[in-house]
């Protein structure tokens, strides 16, 4: 069972459909999964799931950003996690990162700097973001744009972070990363 | 959430205004009447019929005319928002795009540079799905525009319900056309829906074909009860 968080600014948001459903749709292809948004997670409850995504959110939907204490869950969940966009972005607060800022809207060209299970060699991606991460100790840079980091592997564990939205375009990746053995 | 919903008075741009009033306040329509029968980002057919749905609906239409050209009907579509924005204190955008990245990025670019909030609720939604909706939920939806091979003028003005959504499914299997139009294949005119509080009833309309593209052009319509 996989978990796919909610990462809009409210419950039952009118975004939902837009970030969450694709996703959704993705993964139910290949495994069931559950919706949750951030605000109603339990760390008791996550025994249950053997990944978990991380949705992406609104241009200028910063929410998760301004709440970074309701995700201390991330660093001690011992199964893949995935963040796309704001999931990224959170996963890096979490862990101490800043953020820089880096507008792109559209398709953007990625190219692959380190070999992941992932993905690989350099591709196209729909983006749609305010910001990226910087670079740092805690995470290894597996793919950037011309302007900014675009995915993030933590280095010790299997926390992955992909900037550009995979459900949109390149669903192949989520696909990855939803078949990943752990 | 105040909104103002992209409005071309065809199937997605009404569902999605439909979605968004179920969770936000939609305070008004904005239409780009493209004097471009080619435009890259708006509907044209029956573009004018939006002043009759935005009646229908109650809502104050924002209407803004463009030549359709590339780039400059993008600088209008701004002007159209900003003008939304300023009369009608709009926080946010709604749109009906479902697959193409080309018109979402646009408008996320614009929504971004006037500071409001950019909403898809159809985004990425599958296509036999949508247009089950749209029946399932009482949608009186025409179709008014033809623009690919094989389909031909025995289609406008037909109305999207079960067996016509069969066919374009089918059709879909067999020549590769997006069943609910995306690729332009098909436009659409919302003559009745579940938040309009008349419908449209058409008086004169005139069929204009030629090979697999062709118009359904409604002349004269008016609005009467449910």
């Amino acid at each position: 069972m996989i978990l796919v968080v909610d990462m809009n600014w409210k419950r039952d948001s009118l975004a939902l459909n837009e970030f969450v459903s694709p996703i959704v749709s993705v993964v139910q292809s290949l495994e069931e999964c559950e919706v949750k948004h951030f605000l109603d997670i339990e760390t008791m409850e996550l025994e249950g799931y053997n990944k978990i995504i991380l949705s992406g959110t609104m241009l200028k939907d910063h929410a998760t950003l301004k709440q970074v204490d309701k995700f201390n869950w991330i660093s001690t969940f011992d199964k893949p996690i995935m963040g796309i966009c704001a999931g990224m972005q959170t996963i890096a607060l979490v862990f101490g990162v800043t953020l820089t800022n880096c507008l792109q809207i559209g398709i953007t060209e990625i190219s692959t700097l380190k070999q992941n299970p992932i993905f690989q060699s350099d591709f196209r991606a729909y983006t749609l973001h305010n910001y990226s991460v910087a670079p740092s100790q805690t995470f290894e840079t597996l793919a950037e744009s011309t302007k900014c980091i675009q995915a993030i592997k933590h280095k010790q564990k299997n926390i992955y972070g992909v900037l550009f939205h995979p459900e949109v375009r390149n669903q192949e990746i989520l696909k990855r990363f939803i078949l990943l053995k752990q | 959430m105040r909104l103002g919903v992209l409005f071309s008075g065809g199937k997605d741009s009404t569902l999605a205004l439909h979605l968004a009033a179920e969770k936000e306040s939609v305070v008004c329509l904005i239409t780009l009447v493209s004097k471009n029968p080619e435009s890259y980002m708006f509907h044209t057919p029956n573009i004018d019929v939006t002043a009759l749905q935005a009646e229908a609906l109650g809502l104050p239409l924002v209407s803004v005319v463009t030549e359709g050209q590339k780039e400059e009907e993008l600088a209008d579509l701004e002007k159209a928002i900003a003008q939304a924005k300023s009369k009608y204190q709009i926080e946010g955008v709604v749109t009906g795009a479902v697959e193409s990245v080309y018109q979402a990025s646009r408008v996320q670019r614009i929504c971004n540079r006037l500071d409001v909030w950019c909403f898809n609720p159809l985004w990425k939604h599958d296509q036999k799905a949508l247009l089950e909706t749209l029946v399932e939920k009482n949608f009186r939806v025409i179709i008014s525009g033809i623009f690919a091979y094989p389909l031909d003028e025995k289609w406008l003005g037909k109305q999207i319900d079960p067996a016509v959504i069969a066919r374009l499914v089918g059709l879909q299997s067999q020549y590769g056309i997006s069943p609910s139009g995306e690729g332009g294949e098909i436009e659409t005119t919302v003559l009745d829906a579940p938040m309009f509080k008349q419908k449209i009833e058409i008086l004169t309309s005139s069929m204009e074909s030629k090979g697999n593209c062709g118009v359904f052009q409604i002349k004269q319509a008016r609005l009467v009860s449910k």
